[in-house]
């Protein structure tokens, strides 16, 4: 008979979960509060001055057509990374999984990228595809075509989203690959032998049972291309040309941090953190339903 | 229980150690900077001279990174009390400290309460007169400040064979480039800070407002007017060359210089601090060029405008630390030190007596063309529109002009389109700014 283990004293449950309470409170609850707060202000970049001003930074920023439009960008630049990544991952990994010799130096190389910081990739990007000096570029008018994503918006969008795919492909690959090796092989021997093709067996047995692997991916994508490109975006595009890469994330960065208008950079952050809850909520309350666990 | 005693015995032994430690010696200083690789270099031993030349002061040099990012630990320090005694602030931010009023103590008050020998005469008004008050009281002290000049291949122009003087005006540079397209070359132009040379040092040049209040320093209520007949030619011509292959867009920074180091681009319009990498780094006989102006625009050329970063003494420091600052400023306004620096590193010297001492010196003989940016400068007394430029935001602003510039350059919008959109959008910016300081 198994023994319940009950806590009899009130404090230790409370002391035990307390570690997790803090950190939330402090790297989440605190600031939010804070953003909430400034969103309403209007201060000077010092400190020096505060006036409350009510929604009137909303007002502000929902009157930018460039803001409205960043909206646009984001969800662009957002969903062709997700898609771009989680595509050219799941190929891999499929292709991975076939690998007999040496899988494990295959393996290890995909792996590789996810090491590299965000920013670090973005330079390295930026050399490849550089107008003048990059060898992508070169090549390109080899056969005719003038690159130049200084100017052209398509191409500026096409190179971030690029770069900022690449760096999330190793961690997508890593889980589909332990998400096909969980699949027991049995099923699929059981196809073969019915006759079932290889693309038949992918898509009506490893696809579906890959659905859990692929919803929790979808989600981590998209918080990924929300939040943790900034670094990609600032050092090949800087938002440009134009502000046609300006994501938001980015364009809270630049109000708050280059322009030091700390009012509207709070909205902006309260505006994000927004989406990113209803997309959440979406997510987990449509999408989900759809996933075999 | 033994741990239990021990802790709090730990810890008060620590507090008396850091008590012990706390009362420092007064008069060390902080000195946070933009200045990277060979500029910082040359700044530190600026330091090192002044924390030699005398025992009663020490001043710490740090670097904070790229010229935003010390603005902003600036900002973040003075926020959390830690402010440094300097900070060195670029000329677009101007505007944000000089709004500070609690933040900052302006030098001619900091050399007033200190008592230190201080005689605003000695420096060159064309370029304090971007950090003074309109009373001409010097708020900040110029460190590095610079003007667009235009650098030219030699040898590229040879080999498309033409032989023509230093071009003087935009017409003469319009022949250049269409000689050197002719000729088959693949970049006649580029250039460096589009926003800065080609709007701001343009208005100024030509004698037409950047801004309405006299480019922003007769007050916050200031809106944006470089959307002018003349600016309009001007981005007008530059967008037909961009269409025809004559200029060639590389970014909103220097990117341009690399391209011109290498011989790819032929002309080239930079800032006179960019002479060290030019000498550098190119592998041919370059000149360099006043910047060029329209001839058919009255007043032409007027004078340039500087671009660089001055340094500001901030609030809250104790007297014997102001003592220090300003025996440092007054250290770095001497004429061996400016000369030194000027020559170094092509940024203009911020007194009469450094740019005389340069010149006995035999500086600008053995390196010709190192003077045209002094006297493309000096050349006339500035006037309401070619003082500087005093807006808030501006740094966000000029992003803006930055994306609307490259619309024309991409062929997408006109000249008139684009700068009408960025002085409007601008103005949102300047009007937040003035609710925000004006309070």
């Amino acid at each position: 008979m198994a023994e319940r283990v009950v806590f009899r004293s009130v404090w230790l449950p409370w002391l035990l979960v307390a570690p997790q309470l803090i950190i939330t409170a402090v790297f989440f609850l605190w600031p939010a509060t804070e953003a909430i707060l400034q969103s309403t202000e209007l201060p000077d970049p010092f400190g020096l001055s505060t006036q409350f001003v009510g929604w009137d930074n909303f007002d502000y920023l929902f009157g930018d057509r460039y803001y409205r439009a960043s909206f646009l960008t984001t969800a662009i630049f957002s969903l062709s990374v997700t898609a771009l990544s989680m595509s050219m991952a799941l190929l891999l990994a499929v292709l991975a999984d076939s690998v007999v010799r040496g899988s494990g130096v295959y393996r290890t190389l995909l792996i590789w990228p996810y090491a590299v910081a965000p920013a670090i990739a973005g330079v390295m990007w930026l050399f490849m595809f550089q107008p003048s000096i990059g060898l992508f570029p070169y090549w390109l008018k080899v056969l005719g075509y003038e690159w130049n994503h200084v100017l052209n918006p398509g191409e500026a969008m096409s190179l971030v989203v690029i770069a900022s795919a690449w760096k999330q492909v190793s961690y997508n690959f890593l889980f589909f690959l332990a998400g096909m090796q969980a699949i027991p092989r049995s099923l699929l021997e059981a196809a073969a032998i019915d006759g079932a093709s290889p693309w038949h067996r992918f898509r009506t047995i490893v696809l579906p049972l890959l659905s859990p692997t692929t919803f929790f991916l979808l989600v981590i994508n998209v918080v990924y291309a929300f939040f943790e490109t900034f670094g990609v975006i600032h050092t090949i595009t800087a938002g440009g040309p134009g502000q046609s890469t300006m994501i938001m994330v980015y364009k809270v960065y630049a109000d708050g941090f280059v322009g030091q208008d700390l009012g509207s950079s709070a909205a902006q952050s309260v505006v994000l953190m927004l989406i990113v809850g209803v997309l959440t909520v979406v997510q987990f309350r449509f999408i989900e339903r759809r996933v075999h666990y | 229980m033994r741990v239990r005693t021990s802790l709090p015995a730990a810890a008060i032994a620590t507090l008396v150690s850091t008590l012990a430690v706390a009362p420092a010696q007064s008069a060390e200083i902080e000195f946070w900077h933009a200045m990277s690789n060979r500029l910082n270099e040359l700044l530190d031993e600026q330091v090192a001279k002044f924390n030699a030349s005398q025992d009663e002061h020490t001043v710490v040099a740090t670097n904070k990174g790229n010229y935003s990012e010390t603005l902003n630990a600036g900002i973040a320090a003075f926020r959390a009390g830690e402010q440094p005694a300097i900070l060195q602030v670029f000329e677009v931010g101007t505007a944000t400290m000089m709004n500070a009023a609690g933040a900052i103590n302006p030098v001619y008050e900091l050399m007033e309460n200190t008592g230190a020998d201080f005689d605003p005469s000695i420096y060159l008004e064309a370029v304090t007169g971007y950090y003074t008050t309109t009373d001409g009281e010097m708020l900040s002290l110029p460190y590095n400040s610079s003007t667009p000049v235009l650098y030219i291949n030699n040898e590229a122009l040879e080999e498309a064979g033409i032989d023509a003087d230093l071009p003087t005006t935009w017409a003469d540079v319009d022949a250049i480039l269409t000689a050197l397209k002719d000729a088959g070359h693949e970049c006649p132009m580029t250039t460096a800070w589009q926003s800065w040379i080609h709007l701001e040092n343009f208005s100024a040049y030509h004698n037409v407002p950047f801004a309405t209040q006299a480019n922003g320093f007769g007050g916050l209520d200031t809106e944006l007017a470089f959307n002018g007949e003349a600016q309009i030619k001007h981005i007008d011509t530059m967008g037909a060359w961009a269409q025809d292959g004559k200029f060639s867009y590389s970014g909103r920074r220097n990117e341009g210089g690399s391209r011109f180091h290498s011989g790819e681009c032929a002309l080239f319009t930079e800032s006179s601090a960019g002479y060290a990498g030019v000498k550098a780094n190119a592998e041919f006989d370059f000149s360099i060029a006043a910047l060029p102006y329209y001839d058919d625009v009255e007043g032409a050329p007027q004078n340039t405008i500087i671009g660089g970063a001055s340094l500001w003494v901030m609030e809250g420091k104790s007297e014997d630390e102001y003592l220090a600052v300003a025996a440092f400023l007054n250290f770095l306004s001497t004429p061996d030190i400016q000369a030194q620096w000027h020559q170094d590193t092509g940024y203009l010297p911020i007194t009469m007596e450094a740019y005389e001492l340069t010149r006995r010196e035999g500086f600008y003989d053995a390196n010709p063309g190192t003077d045209i940016a002094i006297i493309q400068m000096t050349g006339k007394a500035p006037t309401d529109d070619s003082k500087g430029l005093r807006l808030g935001n501006f740094d966000q602003i000029r992003g803006i002009i930055d994306e609307e510039l490259e619309a024309v350059w991409a062929g997408d919008k006109s000249a008139e389109e684009a700068l009408g959109s960025a002085v409007e959008r601008g103005n949102e910016l300047l009007r937040r700014f003035e609710r925000a300081a004006g309070n």
